[in-house]
């Protein structure tokens, strides 16, 4: 696995790594869904340390996703065991899950886990798991992200990785975490601002803009490797980078023949080419994932609006119409719907979503100011900056508004948060 | 507010912004050169690297004009209205000044660097600094410059001068800032 390189680099020679290891993401829920499936999740057996450190990390996880209400288990409960459902029933328990752990010969586990629907005492699931002590974590939330996609019919994010930038006195860092703020590395410590941070489509590389030449630049960065190269480096500002969901091109902002203006470059660097002219400001593209369409903010109209161009070039088209100033589009992982910054007439910059085929527009915080939207990759929460007490945190909104969350580290700023993909 | 550099003695000074010459704004149409990480799985930036090239000669006494504080040459920032990045009549004189020194001194180079305030969007602020820098671009061109003396970038929202909330802080954080051969 590519990422365990990146965490054994950083194990073997980064006091850097340690430090910022005490600086978590930690993600407190502060609302859930209406109705929240009722799941018991019993203690796993075998060995008792890591058995129950894999359950509590797997329950952790589904209650952090706001659509289940965790049951009481009572006792450890083996996969091969028959759940005590009439006792589960009594505690309101629709689902079950019990599982063990056991010791290979080479220092590895099996981890065997059972799903069972409660009222109809049938089995749902069972897949096992070989994986070190190290991959503990990883393993938990590969197991919570069977049980929900099993629950829920869409996968789930518990394995994911997120990207975001603290900014301490002096120091900006790009930082790489599981989706549940765990093992946050850095992949990058600047004394300069780093900002826009974008994952290629198969997770192995992070684009951003970094401002340690005194100027913004567009780098690609590898992640196993902690090799990176310019994308952009061009006369004036190099910005906002967006991939083509194939990965091979990078969509940037340029501003070499005057004006921020939209850009095709591919990956490496090489082969500019312009995708869309006005004489004010265009920034902030962004491809639908059937790659037909660029969104992207401009002010060609007068004022910050959100616009689509097709990618194979032709007129653009305006999307936004409300209110005078509606930036940073992110369209949905399914294509239907548009995630935005919209500010209200008390000057709010608060997070919004239009459904695309009715342009019908809700908006989902009562934040103030709100940046930097990105998608689960399953579509089901936002993830975004905004400001709490003074201070930039993360959070985390449902599609439909309900469950929220907020995550932050302490004594210092997080902004610009980024999704990472579904790897499998 | 003054930098230690703007204390020195004016020949150290003078040395400082003849050895830093060489870190010239990037080439433009740069290709895919790789940057190096020093270490593998993370990266530390800490400062541009900075190479050494042949000094070119600059008239020491105008020089020294950009940092003597009874010479206009010595203000370096034009401020703009919210969300505006037309240059307001009262910095006239001030780019008048700067527009005449870039023309009688063809060997200077200067980076024109556009901000603005914290609201909204970081990369759309970006872009609103960028217009900000091209502006103050474009009026010293009129005033004799020539265009291959300046490069117009921007930092956007990431380096206020002012880091409180309201309209009096703001107000100094939407600015172009110019920067000599030697100071960035």
């Amino acid at each position: 696995m590519k990422f365990n390189r990146l965490v054994l680099a950083c194990a073997a020679g980064l006091a850097l790594c340690s430090v910022t290891a005490r600086a978590q993401l930690t993600v407190e829920i502060t609302g859930a869904g209406a109705n929240r499936l009722p799941v018991a999740i019993a203690d796993f057996t075998g060995e008792r340390i890591v058995a129950q450190a894999l359950a509590s990390v797997v329950r952790a996880d589904l209650e952090r996703s706001g659509l289940f209400r965790l049951i009481d288990a009572g006792a450890p409960l083996a996969d091969s065991a028959t759940p005590p459902f009439e006792d589960l029933k009594t505690r309101g328990a629709d689902a079950v899950v019990g599982g063990s752990v056991v010791p290979g010969a080479d220092g590895r586990y099996e981890t065997r886990v059972r799903l069972s629907d409660v009222p109809k005492q049938t089995v749902l699931g069972n897949p096992a798991y070989l994986h070190s002590g190290v991959q503990l974590r990883a393993t938990a939330h590969r197991i919570a992200d069977f049980i929900y996609e099993k629950l829920t019919g869409e996968p789930g994010v518990f394995s994911t990785r997120i990207a975001y930038v603290v900014k301490s006195t002096g120091r900006y860092e790009l930082k790489i975490a599981d989706a549940d703020g765990a093992n946050d590395q850095a992949a990058l410590a600047s004394r300069e601002p780093i900002i826009s941070p974008a994952w290629s489509p198969d997770g192995t590389k992070l684009a951003y803009v970094s401002f340690e030449a005194k100027k913004p630049v567009v780098y690609v960065h590898d992640l196993a490797s902690g090799r990176r190269h310019v994308a952009a480096n061009f006369k004036g500002s190099n910005s906002a980078p967006a991939w083509s969901p194939d990965g091979k091109q990078l969509a940037v902002v340029l501003t070499k023949d005057g004006g921020s203006q939209l850009y095709l470059v591919n990956a490496d660097g090489s082969g500019v080419a312009r995708i869309a002219t006005s004489s004010g400001i265009d920034t902030e593209p962004r491809w639908s994932p059937d790659a037909h369409f660029i969104y992207f903010t401009s002010d060609r109209g007068g004022s910050p609006q959100i616009y689509r161009v097709p990618s194979s070039g032709g007129p653009a088209e305006r999307v936004t119409f409300e209110g005078s100033y509606n930036v940073t589009p992110r369209p949905s992982p399914d294509g239907k719907s548009l995630a935005f910054i919209a500010r209200n007439s008390n000057g709010r910059f608060q997070l919004a979503l239009m459904d695309l085929a009715t342009k019908q527009t809700q908006v989902l915080t009562d934040s103030a100011k709100d940046e930097s939207p990105s998608f689960a990759p399953n579509g089901r929460m936002i993830l975004y900056a905004t400001e709490i007490g003074g201070r930039g945190v993360l959070a985390a909104v449902s599609s439909d508004g309900r469950v929220k969350q907020k995550l932050s580290v302490q004594a210092a700023d997080v902004r610009e948060p980024a999704w990472g993909p579904l790897v499998r | 507010m003054r930098t230690p550099l703007l204390a020195l003695p004016l020949l150290s000074a003078l040395t400082l912004l003849l050895a830093a010459c060489g870190s010239q704004p990037p080439a433009p149409e740069q290709a895919a050169s790789g940057v190096e990480s020093r270490t593998p799985g993370a990266v530390s930036v800490e400062s541009a690297p900075v190479t050494q090239v042949k000094p070119e000669p600059f008239d020491a006494g105008s020089i020294a004009a950009l940092k003597d504080p009874r010479s206009p040459l010595s203000k370096r920032s034009i401020y703009f209205d919210y969300d505006s990045y037309v240059v307001k009549d009262e910095f006239q004189s001030l780019l008048t000044a700067h527009g005449k020194f870039l023309s009688a001194n063809q060997k200077m180079k200067m980076l024109i660097q556009g901000n603005a305030d914290e609201r909204g969007s970081r990369e759309y602020n970006l872009a609103l600094g960028q217009k900000r820098a091209e502006a103050v671009k474009k009026a010293l061109a009129l005033l004799g410059a020539r265009e291959d003396q300046m490069e117009a970038v921007s930092l956007g929202e990431e380096k206020p001068a002012c880091t409180d909330s309201g309209e009096a802080c703001w107000a100094k954080n939407r600015r172009g800032d110019m920067l000599y051969t030697g100071e960035f």
